[in-house]
């Protein structure tokens, strides 16, 4: 065998490979999707169908119709629009005083912002329940919001500070020399400019909201009041004869919104971090 | 920003201290510029995070039940709360279970990432571009939906893991229930575990490959350096600063891990042979309602997760100081 065909044959034993791997990996959400689609014979058949040739959409029809799927998808969606919102504001404003300030504390508020990331979240359910029973929050999605404000806000200040590192502080210091105030300088240069980092950084506290469990769990407890990842879990209930179809369609449902957006703003993302990485 | 002034004429002083004390009063108010940007997350952080860090320090040293729940008004029991705890061995078995599995988990996440992220790099380009979108899609799997799927599939009458792992004659596995012991219950975790965990882990260490210098590796293979001797001499060294931070970041992660255990094994079959940490403190704490001792427990967790968070912390602090 010449040189270049054995390299050739590597190569595609490579490739081999790699498709081999992508498809153990998407096989998961391939018959998440290929079970929606089926019908009841086919999903509890012996020898499994893979591909849905005649798809029906019964179950997704079912999940939709389920007790409190509308409310609890209207409460996901509250609680994540409010933490978002207040969240990135308020951490823009640390953000800016991170990338573009020297001071005393800096240091502290850096090992406090990286510090509260790590806290696991089983830990705090306990506090948290206790002081929020306390003020009459367990039960609100009041008291939910103020929860993931505490873990959304340290991950927006320290992604929107990557972003801000990124934008040359020669053009504010242009626009200065100038004669433009600060307010200026932060409407006219770095909104614009932080424009796509602010939206990549609401679109992942978005997900992480969104796709929270411990918490909601333990703060909500009345079925009107809950989120769709809740909502989701206890699908199953305790019956035997689960209904697989409406399960997978509402599990589709649930997750498609996050495929979405993260798909939408995963390069950006990722960049930053193994920026950060590397730059250590 | 002006030099210092020349030394001014008697006539003028007042102007200059005037001056002076303006010129302070403005340096003061800038220097105050960072600590107003930073007073509301460190308010919110204080109110919903200090308070409760308070209480949690409080409410482990008191019997704390549903009937002080509703009284407001714990009483005080000293280190009691600790005492049971650290003489109970289901704590002691629980951690040194966690341990074990956060190795177990951190080490396959870490080696197939790795070797997901290498083959990226061989396989030609539509391969890579297939692979790293089907990545991606796998990454953004909300982890309950995940649960949910790996339930089905794992399913003893009709889960399509039985029949494909039949028809692979790796065995009979015809109404092989995987929920039937501990240890296949704790490895269906791991497997979703490491499923999540890969596409972040590999997609990284991909992007951190990329800045392999070419001609260094091909340097070394004109010296007749064999694939393992440049991965080990300079492609490790390389990735060394990401593999630090992707290996602690799994290691505070997967210590930690609730959703995927605690709804994969499911509640009824949620044992005290089968808790992890977060499981242990769930069901301790806020599932039996006896709050000052899960806060106890709380109190211990947190102190071994900032034990493990150091290297990472310290790490990340000194990028975010630098900048």
């Amino acid at each position: 065998m010449s040189r270049r065909s054995r390299r050739r044959l590597r190569q595609a034993g490579w490739n081999a490979v790699g498709l081999a791997v992508f498809v153990v990996m998407v096989f998961p959400v391939f018959w998440m999707i290929s079970t929606a689609f089926k019908s009841n014979d086919q999903i509890v058949a012996l020898k499994p169908v893979w591909f849905p040739l005649h798809p029906t959409l019964q179950h997704f029809t079912d999940a939709i119709h389920r007790p409190y799927f509308w409310r609890d998808v209207l409460n996901s969606m509250i609680v994540v629009g409010i933490t978002v919102a207040i969240s990135i504001v308020v951490a823009f404003l640390a953000a800016i005083a991170l990338a573009r300030y020297r001071f005393t504390l800096r240091e502290v508020f850096v090992v406090l912002i990286i510090g509260i990331q790590m806290l696991p979240q089983a830990g705090l359910i306990i506090p948290l329940y206790v002081v929020l029973a306390r003020y009459h929050q367990v039960n609100a999605l009041s008291g939910l919001i103020v929860t993931y404000m505490t873990f959304v806000l340290p991950f927006c200040v320290w992604t929107l500070r990557g972003f801000l590192i990124g934008i040359p502080k020669d053009l504010e210091e242009a626009a200065m020399v100038d004669g433009s105030t600060r307010l200026g300088v932060f409407m006219k240069i770095l909104l614009p400019l932080m424009g796509p980092g602010l939206v990549a950084t609401s679109v992942f506290a978005f997900i992480t909201t969104w796709n929270e469990y411990i918490f909601a769990r333990v703060l909500l407890n009345d079925q009107s009041k809950q989120t769709i990842t809740v909502w989701l879990s206890y699908f199953l209930g305790t019956s035997r004869n689960t209904d697989w179809g409406a399960l997978m369609a509402a599990s589709t449902l649930t997750a498609i919104p996050v495929v979405l957006f993260f798909i939408a703003v995963q390069r950006r993302i990722q960049f930053g971090l193994t920026a950060g990485a590397v730059r250590g | 920003m002006h030099g210092t002034s020349t030394p001014a004429p008697a006539a003028e002083t007042t102007f200059h201290r005037s001056r002076r004390r303006r010129r302070f009063w403005a340096r003061s108010a800038r220097s105050a510029v960072p600590y107003g940007l930073i007073v509301p997350v460190v308010v919110v952080i204080a109110l919903i995070l200090g308070y409760p860090l308070y209480w949690l320090a409080k409410l482990s040293t008191q019997r704390y039940g549903l009937f002080e729940l509703i009284q407001h008004h714990g009483s005080s029991v000293g280190f009691a709360n600790y005492r049971s705890i650290l003489h109970d061995s289901v704590f002691w078995h629980t951690l040194l279970r966690t341990v074990v599995f956060t190795a177990v988990n951190v080490t396959a996440t870490m080696v197939l990432g790795l070797l997901i992220a290498l083959l990226l790099v061989r396989v030609s380009t539509p391969v890579r571009l297939v692979l790293s979108s089907g990545l991606v899609l796998v990454w953004s799997m909300p982890v309950v939906v995940a649960v949910q799927v790996f339930y089905w599939m794992t399913n003893f009458q009709n889960g399509v893991v039985n029949y494909l792992l039949t028809q692979l004659h790796v065995g009979n596995f015809e109404q092989h229930d995987w929920y039937a012991s501990t240890f296949s219950q704790l490895s269906l975790v791991t497997v979703l575990i490491v499923w999540g965990a890969l596409p972040f882990v590999a997609i990284t260490l991909f992007a951190g490959l990329a800045q392999v210098p070419r001609d260094l590796v091909e340097a070394a293979e004109v010296d007749g350096a064999r694939p393992w001797g440049v991965f080990r001499d300079i492609t490790v060294p390389i990735l060394r600063p990401i593999l630090l931070i992707l290996t602690s970041l799994s290691i505070i992660w997967d210590f930690g891990v609730f959703t995927q255990p605690y709804l994969l094994i499911g509640q009824s079959k949620i044992h005290t042979g089968n808790y992890l940490m977060s499981v242990y403190l769930f069901e301790e704490g806020y599932f039996k309602a006896d709050f000052g001792r899960g806060a106890a427990i709380s109190i211990l967790m947190l102190l071994i997760v900032a034990a493990l968070s150091v290297v990472y912390v310290r790490r990340m602090v000194r990028i975010g100081v630098a900048q």
